[in-house]
């Protein structure tokens, strides 16, 4: 009872998180539909190591991939969109899934493989469109609302900024850069040649940059590599005019964070991320590094620009000839290890090729959503039909049994759905439905051992017992192997076949919790009902039925003719059960029944004898003990 | 019906009804065998039949088309690609599905226009979708891969669960069979083989699995303490337990099937191809097979297994010594052979069991 009241109290309390959630949250009443069922496309990406690094696809570069494709997707404004990892090591696959009909241009930026440049500072402010530094903590609230685009027109101060008229200044200053022939004033004279660069559109655009909105958090795309770009930090906390690009990210050949190393050989306690690039790199960085050495502040600077958004910015303090570089400041543990991941993502040995890219008619997936429920609402219907023919007024436990866990099922779907992003797609349904059946078979177990435990005579309540103690068995150990079966294809497979793992192991445990919780307790309160105890000829449990019939053996010799319907609740618990017809080739009676038949002038005793076998130790057969 | 029904089963439960399943497992040896070559034959001969995923190449699907004439969606690729002949299939009530080889992609569009026209909807209306040769390819081998680490486990489990590995082996026998059978009438079929087929082929592993453990716990139970007597052979314990587990099956397989049969019939009749239809027909045919093999191969093998034991071996002679011995008790002449083995059931408890079953001196 007290099981019954817990399960009631555990569906009650789902159904008001979800009905909370619709109140409170984002949860929605059904569960999501996945793509097959809702529409919209679906790409399906490879990872192709490249052929000039021998880089293997590992797990981390898949996650790394992942996140920067999440990325450039929420830039691109589509909302709802689903990446996944499926499978691993070299098969490894990402799937994305967006809903309705991406523009090519989306399509686009899901399949170009990661961007990573390094670039020139030219300039570098506060975040806020008004540039004065003093009124950046207040510059969110004051000037342009939300000045989101930065063609916004949120005409900052016309006082040049502190930091565009140090530029200014700054830019006159000739670097010295091997290419320094500049052809009065044609061309630029290095990458860090602001005053061509910085043109006055650039200067526009970024005064009226505002990085303190998220919106321009988001990344996207890298500027022309041969133009100036203006872009935030990716954390928001500065806005850069960047150079032309002076190194490509694929020329990082590992990036690693650790401790520092001391002049003299010791670790020291300070984090730092350390950068090897390959030959052309370390070629291209020594001259860059050469040139932006001599150069102040934040000229000083090269910026590490991934996906449209600057990583790091650090400045360079020494003329680096060998490729390997130091990158040093106050950074923690983890966010030297962030920033090492970001660098070594840059050098991303794989790039990506469109194995299927798939649209998905929503008409066609919702024809076949609610054809197949149609399908499922039929074959509910006819086992219903069959258990009630079968197991008679009992059928109504099976039904009730199902119904309630095919609410559980819904209830916990919906509750994934709106916790973990679970969506619910076609193979998923066909699970649902397969599921019915081995959900069933937990309770034709269960009623088959009850049945058996009558048939040897057991009276209801002992039935029950016994036959829940050796049901219970063979229902845990066959569900666990279904689990592993679904455990397993869920842990290895990819695709759609996922989400058939994912509904056939989760019914499985659901079957195990409603058997537990539910349908046992019930069927324990229902023995002790008379209908069922006294074996009602509709209950399904009548021992006439199952064969025990007329006489009864109550203990002490003593043997009950029963009247039809009587009930048999006077017996003792642990009688041994007596009447079945024809066991082992003794087609009678006890010597009680032949007594008590003979008292009334029955037919005496059956033929006798003709069992031809020598006994044998008692086993369990009889289900004695 | 129910009462007969009812009846049967108290007869078998009794053993006063028997099949003898194992005795036989010779003849069901050989149906098994028969269904499995027959199977590889079909395998071979129409053959699986890949869907696109296998194939790679591009799909259009047309959805609220006016008429279904399917020679119109061939003459559009026709004029697009004159070698192509697309495979056209209705989907639904009102949707087709159109297979041509890889298209590029400017193809792809002129194809969808044409289409649209074609048929009267918008281009919208038309979808479109690449999928490259390797895509099942990787699906299958994820799910071989899954087979085999769900093969061990299932091996693992139920060599611990049984204490003994012929259950498991005799499992997994059975689970083949039936994949391959399943496998063999999908080739007949032929129907296209996509990834949902390959679903239903895993889910099949599952659920013949779980149909086979269930038996063979009763057996299980049946059999528990077998050589501490010598009334029965393990085999006649062993096929007491399957008759008593006969209604059992029944009952499951029918609930099962009935839902599955609902799909498969939906899908075939009203669907047409797509991923409900390919699901059920693997279902629908690997749980038929699944519950047949549970009671007619993976227990006589079990059985056919066990009976090599030198245990069950004694056990079989001490039984038949026995026999032989109370026949002759009751003054018959004995021939080892005629000797039937007497009615297989439940022991009562409290029933008399005869004179011979009464403590006896020994002879000497």
């Amino acid at each position: 009872m007290r099981t019954l009241v817990t399960l009631g109290v555990v569906i009650v309390a789902m159904a008001a998180a979800i009905a909370a959630g619709v109140t409170w949250s984002k949860a929605t009443v059904a569960p999501k539909l996945a793509l097959d069922l809702e529409g919209g496309t679906e790409i399906i990406l490879t990872p192709v190591p490249e052929a000039q690094a021998s880089g293997q696809v590992t797990s981390t570069t898949i996650s790394q991939a992942i996140n920067v494709i999440r990325q450039r997707i929420d830039a691109s404004g589509v909302a709802e969109s689903q990446i996944s990892s499926q499978g691993s090591g070299s098969s490894a696959k990402i799937v994305v899934s967006l809903p309705g009909q991406p523009s090519q241009d989306t399509v686009k930026l899901v399949t170009t493989s990661a961007q990573m440049e390094f670039r020139p500072v030219l300039q570098q402010a506060a975040p806020t469109p008004t540039p004065s530094p003093t009124a950046s903590a207040t510059a969110g609230a004051t000037p342009a609302p939300t000045a989101s685009a930065p063609a916004a027109g949120s005409t900052p101060d016309a006082t040049a900024t502190a930091a565009a008229s140090s530029a200014a200044s700054a830019a006159p200053t000739p670097t010295p850069s091997p290419s320094a022939t500049a052809a009065a004033g044609a061309g630029p004279s290095s990458p860090s040649d602001a005053a061509y660069y910085v043109t006055p559109e650039v200067q526009k655009q970024f005064d009226s940059l505002d990085c303190s909105n998220q919106k321009n958090l988001t990344g996207g795309v890298n500027g022309p590599a041969d133009a100036a770009f203006v872009t935030c930090s990716q954390d928001g906390t500065s806005k850069f005019i960047l150079g032309p690009v002076e190194l490509q990210g694929r020329h990082i050949s590992a990036a690693s964070s650790g401790l520092n190393i001391l002049p003299n050989g010791t670790t020291g306690t300070e984090w730092v991320v350390n950068l090897k690039l390959d030959g052309q790199g370390t070629t291209q960085f020594a001259a860059t590094t050469t040139r932006l050495v001599k150069e102040t502040p934040p000229l000083n600077q090269f910026a590490v620009v991934l996906d449209g958004l600057v990583v790091s910015a650090p400045a360079v303090n020494e003329i680096i000839p060998n490729g390997q570089a130091v990158i040093s400041g106050s950074f923690t543990r983890s966010s030297a290890a962030t920033l090492a991941n970001q660098l070594s993502f840059g050098s991303l040995p794989v790039s990506f090729q469109v194995e299927s890219q798939q649209q998905i008619s929503a008409t066609l997936g919702s024809e076949q959503l609610q054809k197949g429920l149609l399908a499922g609402l039929i074959g509910l219907v006819l086992v219903v039909v069959y258990s009630l023919i079968q197991y008679r007024v009992l059928g109504f436990l099976t039904v009730s049994s199902l119904v309630l866990a095919a609410i559980i099922t819904y209830l916990v779907i919906t509750l994934l759905s709106w916790l973990q992003g679970y969506r619910l797609s076609l193979p998923g349904v066909a699970g649902l439905i397969v599921a019915i059946g081995i959900t069933a078979d937990s309770f034709i177990v269960y009623f088959e051992r009850i049945r058996d435990e009558l048939r040897d005579g057991r009276p209801l309540t002992a039935a029950v017992e016994h036959g829940w103690a050796r049901a219970r068995r063979t229902i845990i150990v066959s569900d666990a192997v279904n689990f592993m079966a679904a455990a397993a294809l869920y842990v290895l497979a990819i695709g759609s076949v996922r989400g058939f793992a994912f509904t056939l192991g989760l019914t499985t445990l659901i079957d195990l919790a409603i058997v537990f919780f539910f349908t046992h307790p019930m069927m324990e309160i229902l023995s002790k009902v008379p209908f069922f105890a006294s074996g009602h000829r509709l209950s399904g449990l009548d021992p006439r039925r199952l064969g025990v019939e007329g006489f009864r053996y109550v203990g002490r010799g003593r043997v009950v003719v029963e009247p039809k319907g009587a009930a048999e609740a006077d017996r003792p618990g642990q009688a041994w059960p007596t009447k079945q017809p024809a066991a082992v080739g003794v087609p009678g009676m006890t010597i009680a029944e032949r007594r008590a038949a003979a008292r009334r002038g029955g037919t005496g005793a059956p033929p006798d004898g003709s069992a031809p076998t020598p006994d044998e130790r008692p086993t369990t057969e009889g289900g004695e003990h | 019906m129910a009462a007969g029904f009812s009846q049967w089963g108290n007869d078998l439960y009794t053993g006063k009804r028997s099949y003898d399943i194992v005795g036989h497992r010779r003849w069901w040896f050989s149906v098994s065998g028969l269904l499995v070559v027959a199977a590889i034959v079909l395998l071979f001969a129409p053959g699986l039949n890949p869907g696109i995923e296998f194939r790679g190449g591009s799909e259009f699907v047309v959805t609220g088309a006016a008429n279904r004439d399917q020679q119109k969606a061939v003459d559009v690729v026709a004029a697009v690609d004159h070698q192509e002949v697309a495979l056209v299939t209705t989907m639904g009530t009102s949707s087709l599905r159109v297979q041509t080889r890889e298209l590029s992609s400017s193809d792809v569009e002129v194809v969808r226009e044409g289409l649209a026209k074609a048929y009267g909807v918008s281009v919208n209306a038309v979808t479109s979708t690449y999928i490259g040769p390797t895509w099942g390819a990787d699906v299958s081998k994820k799910a071989v891969t899954g087979l085999v680490v769900f093969l061990v486990l299932v091996a693992l489990v139920m060599t611990l669960y049984f204490r003994n590995w012929r259950m498991a082996v005799a499992a997994i026998v059975a689970l083949f069979h039936d994949i391959l059978i399943t496998a063999g009438v999908y080739a007949a079929v032929g129907w296209e083989v996509t990834p949902a087929t390959v679903i239903g082929f895993l889910t099949i592993l599952g659920y013949s699995i779980y149909d086979t453990v269930v038996v063979f716990d009763k057996v299980r139970e049946n059999t528990d303490g077998v050589i501490h007597q010598s009334r029965y052979t393990y085999s006649e314990k062993a096929n007491l337990a399957v008759n008593q587990t006969l209604v059992r099956s029944i009952n499951t397989s029918v609930v099962a099937l009935l839902p599955v049969a609902g799909i498969l019939f939906i899908g075939a009749f009203v669907l047409g191809a797509g991923t409900l239809r390919d699901i059920a027909l693997a279902l629908f045919v690997g749980m038929l097979v699944g519950a047949y093999s549970s009671i007619f191969l993976a227990t006589p093998l079990e059985v056919a297994l066990r009976e090599r034991e030198p245990e069950m071996i004694a056990l079989r002679k001490r039984v038949l010594a026995g026999r032989a011995q109370a026949a002759g008790v009751d003054g018959e002449p004995v021939a080892a052979g005629v000797l039937a083995a007497p009615l297989v059931g439940p022991l009562r408890p409290g029933a008399h069991q005869g004179s011979a079953a009464q403590p006896k001196r020994r002879r000497k």
